[in-house]
């Protein structure tokens, strides 16, 4: 029986998983970057995953987000209610859980052409049916509150500065509240003021119930947010 | 979420004498989903999607699509006549070369009214407003309504030729690298109002390129092909992150880095 079944406060529940890399043009070299992780996050905790560089934490984030493919093991979400798999579903499941359930706040903005600030901010409620002009307040909210200058709410980010262009990214992130929520290093390079924001609507969200997972390099953040440590030993030796 | 597949594809081969065009692909299509195909040049993208939209007959297997009427049926079953039926409003169909799918005898509202009139419209008027609401819709300027496509730069007719493929609303559309042989800055504006109607329409398209830049954009998911055959499938972000196949790391790591 898994826990998740049985508790109904846990969101994610990660059994033995494992992750390899295999080079196919480095002669089949493999890099064993996970094994063997287990662990669980409940609602309203935020589980900071700790380790040397290069100990997986970011592989990590990304196998739970579907973004990477594990070689082994179980990753139970509560997506509407149900512990659902995410090991093997089908790409239309992954994106129902990733639309519904589960959010990534990533260091780097994939940026679209063309698309400017607000809808960007705007299209994950719009496309939960929220209506649009409550999209639009909460949109106009979040972007104040992460101090990204009223003029440039009509353009694309392409051309903002770094640090504009990741608190816009960390407003369309954060915009929904996202049941469980998955944070690689959300805070990096941001000054002291534009910190603070992010890091009260991360605490927000945890207050809410949301269950977090994230990587933060810096102690102040860390202290802000987790409720709990998760420890990566360094890499395995390649086999 | 809509629990029948619009389109189902089962162990679809096409040969060329003893030459394998595209062998063995399966896969099921969604409403809403965006497929996108990638490969080399000579890699049976487009042979596929030839077979799939009623171009090509496949040398075997099946192409069962979702009609509105009439439930599920084979497109290589159905007659002739019935499988250009459905390429008139059903299915959109968007070619690389802008020229192929449009009449260059012909002024661009009535490239794009044209789909409307083969399928019963009579009224000009009714026709003129729809063709002027797809040309807005694809931003082309209203005003040039009654000028023949050769006036227009590559990527306005390429534009025109999507416009004349959405009037009829249809649920599925192909399209054989839609933003191919344009500049990029073209490609870029092209690319995001596609993304833009895609959604807007929740229509089902599947998309062939080599452009993996385009998939990253729009599709949902990815069937990487070479030499006739798929060689890995999954969620587009996943195989273009993390590919598993020589092939597909190949393919990602020849990316030149911008």
């Amino acid at each position: 029986m898994t826990a998740i079944s049985q508790d109904p406060s846990i969101m994610m529940e990660v059994k033995d998983l494992a992750k390899t890399f295999t080079l196919h043009a480095q002669g089949g070299t493999e890099i064993r970057a996970l094994r063997g992780i287990d662990l669980e996050v409940r609602k309203g905790e935020c589980l900071v995953l700790a380790g040397p560089s290069g100990a997986g934490k970011s592989t990590l984030l990304r196998c739970l987000y579907g973004n990477y493919l594990p070689q082994a093991g179980s990753i139970l979400i509560r997506h509407e209610g149900e512990p659902t798999e995410m090991i093997g579903a089908e790409p239309r499941s992954i994106l129902a859980m990733r639309r519904r359930t589960l959010g990534f706040v990533s260091q780097f903005l994939r940026a679209i052409p063309r698309v400017p600030t607000l809808e960007l901010v705007m299209e994950p409620l719009l496309s939960q049916t929220v209506p649009k002009d409550e999209a639009e307040s909460r949109s106009v909210s979040i972007l104040r509150h992460l101090n990204v200058p009223e003029h440039l709410w009509g353009l694309a980010p392409a051309t903002f500065s770094g640090g504009e262009q990741q608190r816009v990214n960390i407003a369309r992130a954060m915009i929904f509240e996202y049941p469980i929520m998955l944070l690689d290093e959300p805070t990096a390079s941001l000054d002291q003021e534009n910190r603070e924001a992010v890091l009260d609507l991360i605490a927000s969200a945890r207050d809410r119930g949301a269950a977090m997972i994230g990587i933060f390099h810096d102690q102040g953040a860390r202290e802000a947010v987790a409720t709990g440590v998760f420890t990566l030993s360094s890499r395995k030796e390649a086999a | 979420m809509t629990e029948i597949p619009l389109l189902e594809v089962e162990s679809l081969t096409r040969r060329y004498g003893r030459r394998i065009g595209c062998q063995d692909v399966a896969f099921t299509l969604w409403p809403g989903e965006v497929l996108g195909i990638v490969g080399e040049s000579g890699s049976g993208k487009t042979t596929l999607l030839n077979c799939l939209s009623g171009q090509l007959p496949p040398s075997e297997g099946r192409v069962s699509y979702l009609t509105r009427d009439r439930g599920a049926v084979d497109i290589w079953e159905i007659s002739e006549a019935q499988r250009r039926l459905l390429l008139r409003t059903d299915w959109g169909l968007v070619h690389q070369t802008p020229s192929e799918g449009l009449r260059m005898g012909v002024s661009a509202g009535a490239n794009v009214g044209e789909r409307l009139m083969a399928v019963g419209a009579r009224n000009y008027g009714e026709i003129r407003t729809e063709a002027l609401h797809w040309l807005d819709a694809l931003e082309v300027d209203r005003g040039r309504v009654d000028e023949f496509p050769d006036a227009f730069s590559g990527g306005m007719r390429q534009r025109l030729q999507i416009a004349r493929n959405l009037v009829t609303r249809p649920r599925l559309v192909f399209m054989d690298e839609p933003t191919g042989g344009l500049d990029v800055s073209v490609q870029a504006r092209l690319l995001d109002l596609i993304r833009r109607l895609v959604s807007e329409l929740s229509l089902s398209c599947v998309i062939v390129t080599h452009d993996l830049g385009v998939v990253r954009l729009l599709a949902h998911r990815l069937l990487v092909m070479r030499q006739g055959e798929v060689v890995e499938a999954g969620l587009t972000d996943q195989v273009l992150d993390d590919p598993q196949h020589p092939y597909t790391q190949m393919l990602v790591s020849s990316i030149l880095p911008v």
